[in-house]
């Protein structure tokens, strides 16, 4: 267990460096320059864009631009191209705005789908397993910022409700009580938008690997010696059929810096994704490598966990 | 009363009664949404020509034509009386009304759903070959050694490695630093998607190395690459064929999220993603200009996943047998 952790976490460190090289590489050679972003300023001359190349390593060679991006990283001095913030407490912030939409769509995520996905599993071919199966693909094939527009038109319209932005500007003074259900409605409604595709790719997987399990014999068995249906559905059936959904917990990581740059963007959330998008934008090197390394490194991460997690639950899977 | 040079039997005397293909197509038939998805493709193949062919040949039907008297114009409103006569719709209407600058959004619609469709499969073929070649070549030759390592492992570090890259983040960075262009779009698309395939590609490979198949062509001293791309590859499409079904659809999507971004595809194509994400400023006033891309985007990529489904449980011999 020990040789296996360290092997492979040398193994993913290996992958993170060459991750970090890729993606610079793919950066600089890409055509596009932070200099290019305002071409048609009258203000900039040759000499200041001269001077700003100087300033941001853009004329050193590519190795060189490389080891200043991984010194200053690590000693926490890299400084964004745009506004010449540090840039890790900008993420640090932007994370923290971020991580309370996540939950609160992961726990959505995954508490609606795993009853529908049971029902439908237990159901099989009724009419709401049909019903749900065609919901499930129409959700998944509906553009999110097609369906968000047409939802936040019905819950502004129909329910009045705020839904741009952290909080509803000028509640500042109000009482605690006020601000905290302002927050709450802020954060719910980006929330459900952006849980419906995950809702119905989950209660797909669900529904499958139920089918799967609900053939087996120890399920029969199960039955046989005469136990309630809620007992070998719940007990027997679906603590088997959990199985890989642990490894998909190791998965989710990732999904907190790049999976929500869309629903960031309609609803003004600013969070890691919207970070993400303004860097792109601006060409700012800086931003965007580092924030790409913070993905791959928490992709890495996370499948480590879900290896771990997965050895943790199955006794038959052992890592060596 | 067979000639004489067909030496084999035919398939009924060896009590095979269907090819492969009928089996999947039977089974295929029965899934009615599948079947659905599948009507709903051909029309759009259709449809998408026939776009093609229109916008490119007939000067009223070009999308490009503004009539700045015409716009905002509902659906199924007809022209008004102030415009030259050349530039009069077909037919004496707009099906589906006129956009900000008074441009026929039927016509766009048509034009975008052969840039679309294009978008989709071509990204989807480019990642098509990298995925069959990484796959193929890490299956078959995984045990050789390459520099200590083993290609099999070369190859499947690399696909980690592009597995790790945040995909959307990456597309949206290379999109946003290259010169825009349609081109740029599908190459991107296709070269961060190849890594399902390359995957499912190696699984298939492992197990088929040891078929005999495999080594009566080996045994007959055949070529290595015409081993891989003749005898193997044919018989490990039936995965592939269903993801790629599905990441038709993912790319279709992919190209309407980039759009909606600001990094689609520029004018002067009209794709349904760009129509649809320019619609959203008239939302209040011209829903049309959404609902209509949207619904087409929804249809289409919604024909694609059932589609892929239904093949995926029509090529399921567990399944097929329970079917039948």
């Amino acid at each position: 267990m020990g040789r296996y952790l360290t092997r492979t976490v040398l193994q993913r460190l290996l992958l993170l460096v060459v991750i970090s090289i890729i993606s610079h590489l793919v950066i600089h050679l890409a055509p596009g320059e932070p200099t290019e972003v305002d071409p048609m300023n009258p203000m900039m001359k040759a000499a200041d864009i001269a001077r700003i190349r100087q300033a941001f390593h853009l004329d050193d060679p590519f190795y060189l631009q490389y080891v200043h991006w991984i010194r200053d990283l690590f000693s926490g001095e890299l400084k964004s191209f745009h506004d010449g913030l540090p840039v890790l407490p900008k993420i640090w912030g932007r994370f923290l705005n971020s991580l309370p939409l996540f939950l609160c769509t992961t726990l959505i995520v995954w508490t609606a789908s795993f009853p529908t996905g049971i029902q439908a599993a237990l159901r099989r071919g009724s009419t709401y397993d049909r019903t749900t199966t065609f919901i499930a693909y129409t959700l998944i094939s509906i553009p999110g910022f097609f369906l968000s527009y047409v939802l936040i038109l019905l819950v502004v319209r129909v329910f009045h409700l705020p839904v741009i932005g952290l909080h509803t500007f000028g509640t500042e003074s109000a009482s605690a009580p006020t601000r905290l259900m302002d927050h709450v409605w802020h954060l719910v409604i980006p929330s459900v938008m952006a849980a419906l595709t995950g809702i119905a790719v989950l209660s797909r997987y669900v529904r499958s690997q139920m089918l799967e399990v609900i053939e087996q014999d120890y399920v029969r068995t199960a039955r046989a010696k005469g136990l309630d249906e809620d007992h070998v559905v719940y007990g027997h059936a679906l603590r088997n059929a959990l199985l890989p959904f642990v490894t998909m917990f190791g998965f989710l990581l990732p999904g907190l810096i790049s999976g929500s740059v869309i629903f960031e963007q309609i609803f003004a959330w600013p969070g890691l994704g919207l970070l993400g998008y303004e860097a792109i934008l601006a060409r700012d090197f800086p931003m965007i490598l580092t924030l790409n390394f913070m993905a791959a490194a928490l992709t890495l991460g996370g499948i480590l966990v879900s290896d771990l997690l997965y050895a943790l639950v199955d006794p038959r899977i052992r890592l060596e | 009363m067979n000639p004489p040079s067909n030496l084999l039997p035919d398939a009924e005397a060896l009590g095979a009664a269907e090819t492969p293909f009928q089996q999947v197509w039977r089974t295929f038939r029965r899934d009615r949404l599948a079947m659905a998805g599948l009507v709903v493709l051909a029309s759009l193949v259709v449809l998408a020509f026939l776009g093609k062919l229109l916008t490119e040949w007939w000067v009223v039907f070009d999308p490009a034509t503004v009539r700045l008297p015409d716009k905002l114009l509902p659906p199924l409103s007809t022209p008004s009386h102030s415009l030259a006569k050349e530039l009069l719709p077909p037919l004496g209407a707009y099906p589906f009304g006129t956009d900000e600058l008074g441009r026929n959004v039927f016509a766009r619609m048509l034009q975008g759903s052969f840039v679309s469709l294009s978008v989709g499969i071509v990204a989807v073929s480019i990642s098509l070959v990298i995925g069959i070649t990484v796959g193929g070549l890490a299956g078959f030759y995984g045990r050789r050694k390459l520099a200590f390592v083993s290609i099999d492992t070369w190859l499947m570090r690399l696909t980690d490695v592009v597995l790790c890259f945040p995909t959307f983040f990456l597309i949206l960075t290379v999109v946003a630093l290259l010169p825009p262009s349609i081109y740029n779009i599908m190459i991107v698309i296709g070269i961060t998607s190849w890594m399902g395939t390359a995957r499912f590609v190696r699984a298939e490979f492992l197990a088929l190395r040891e078929q005999d198949f495999v080594t009566a062509a080996k045994a007959l001293g055949l070529p290595e690459l015409r081993i891989i791309f003749r005898h193997m590859v044919p018989n490990a499409l039936a995965p592939v064929l269903v993801s790629a079904t599905i990441d038709v659809a993912y790319a279709i999507l992919t190209e309407s999220a980039l759009s909606f971004l600001g990094f689609g595809v520029r004018p002067p194509y009209a794709t349904w993603g760009n129509i649809l994400a320019d619609g959203r400023s008239y939302i209040f006033d011209a829903p049309w200009l959404f609902v209509i891309p949207g619904s087409a985007i929804l249809v289409v990529v919604l024909a694609f996943n059932l589609v892929g489904e239904g093949l995926r449980d029509a090529m399921n011999p567990k399944l097929r047998k329970r079917a039948s």
